[in-house]
């Protein structure tokens, strides 16, 4: 359950990088996964939710993109996505494959902001 | 409204990975071999642990450890009776040990510098998920699996095992009670991390625990780079 030092460490990023947008908002925050990761996503959501509270991402969508593991098989010589984490077979020709391309993964992709009308403001 | 798409690209444990950084070359440039002990509580990591330190210092090793649980210093106490300098973390709820906290203690760890070691074990909080997320540093991340769990572990948790370097079998003295079936703990650990190095163990009896330091000292000669 290392969830919330997950979202924490979300929330920490994403306000450091609102300081090139003064006021802005956070709509929402887009995140990669890889299958690999340990982390759940339902769990992620819960603990967003709290995490967020009182910060420019409160009332924010954490919107996780699930990525595949992708193994390099080296009797096909080319890379082979694999359904499940329970076997690390290429699912073309069965060999075993210990060279991991993606999986990993556990980074925030893009965030959507709203820049709070600055017309408005300096107007 | 005026609405903006902003590209991070920001890995969510950058500072853990690069705090681990700054360890992995403090370890290389110190000569030491640290190894990063993982598995579920009751495992056998600290009787495992125990008999390495012990022997390892014998036969004239420098050793040395770090061990985290959320609460107490039972196996610090444990360990340190090897002779070995032992340091325990205590997380106080944290489910895994990071880069950070094994910074700090290697800070001000009083009368062990890493120059002095040739190796450094860490034990970690006993948890199969969350540790797999935290690079410490170590060179070799050692995953643990005793006769009593089960031989579908590597499979319930595919991400920790996959992680590791080197796969441990302990208790096996007591495998035959236990009704474990080898050749599928085995084909399982293989399944989720083909070709790992997998040591059957007893810190009991000893099995297998002397292939187990010749391993450590090939690796500490840098037989893999």
């Amino acid at each position: 359950m290392h969830e919330l030092s997950i979202v924490t460490s979300i929330v920490e990023t994403v306000t450091e990088s609102l300081t090139a947008y003064p006021g802005a908002r956070v709509l929402e925050v887009r995140l990669r996964v890889g299958a690999l990761a340990s982390v759940i996503p339902d769990s992620l959501e819960f603990c967003y939710g709290i995490a967020s509270e009182g910060t420019p991402l409160e009332g924010s969508r954490l919107v996780v993109n699930v990525l595949p593991v992708v193994v390099h098989c080296e009797r096909c010589a080319q890379d082979a996505e694999l359904d499940g984490v329970q076997s690390f077979r290429c699912p073309r020709c069965g060999e075993l494959c210990g060279e991991i391309r993606q999986g990993r993964e556990l980074e925030i992709e893009s965030i959507e902001i709203d820049e709070m009308d600055k017309v408005e403001e300096t107007a | 409204m005026t609405t903006r798409i902003v590209e991070l690209r920001r890995g969510i444990l950058k500072k853990n990975d690069e705090l681990a950084a700054g360890l992995r070359q403090s370890y290389t440039a110190a000569g030491v071999l640290v190894l990063n002990l993982v598995s579920s509580p009751g495992t056998g990591k600290t009787a495992f642990l125990e008999w390495t330190l012990r022997e390892l210092k014998a036969r004239g090793s420098r050793v040395a450890a770090l061990v985290g649980d959320l609460e107490t210093d039972n196996d610090a106490r444990r360990l340190a009776a090897s002779g070995a300098p032992v340091r325990q973390i205590n997380t106080h709820g944290i489910c895994h040990l990071d880069a950070e906290m094994i910074g700090k203690h290697l800070d001000g760890w009083e009368g062990v510098a890493l120059a002095g070691l040739d190796y450094l074990f860490i034990e970690n909080v006993g948890n199969l998920v969350c540790p797999s997320s935290y690079d410490l540093g170590e060179k070799i991340r050692v995953a643990l699996l005793s006769v009593t769990e089960g031989e579908d572990k590597p499979l319930k948790y595919p991400t920790m095992f996959n992680s590791a370097d080197a796969a441990v079998i302990t208790k096996i003295d007591i495998a035959a009670p236990c009704g474990f079936d080898r050749d599928l703990a085995l084909r399982n650990i293989n399944e989720i991390r083909p070709g790992i190095r997998i040591f059957e163990t007893s810190a009991k009896t000893g099995a297998g625990m002397e292939e187990w330091l010749e391993y450590l000292a090939e690796e500490r000669a840098g037989r893999n780079g």
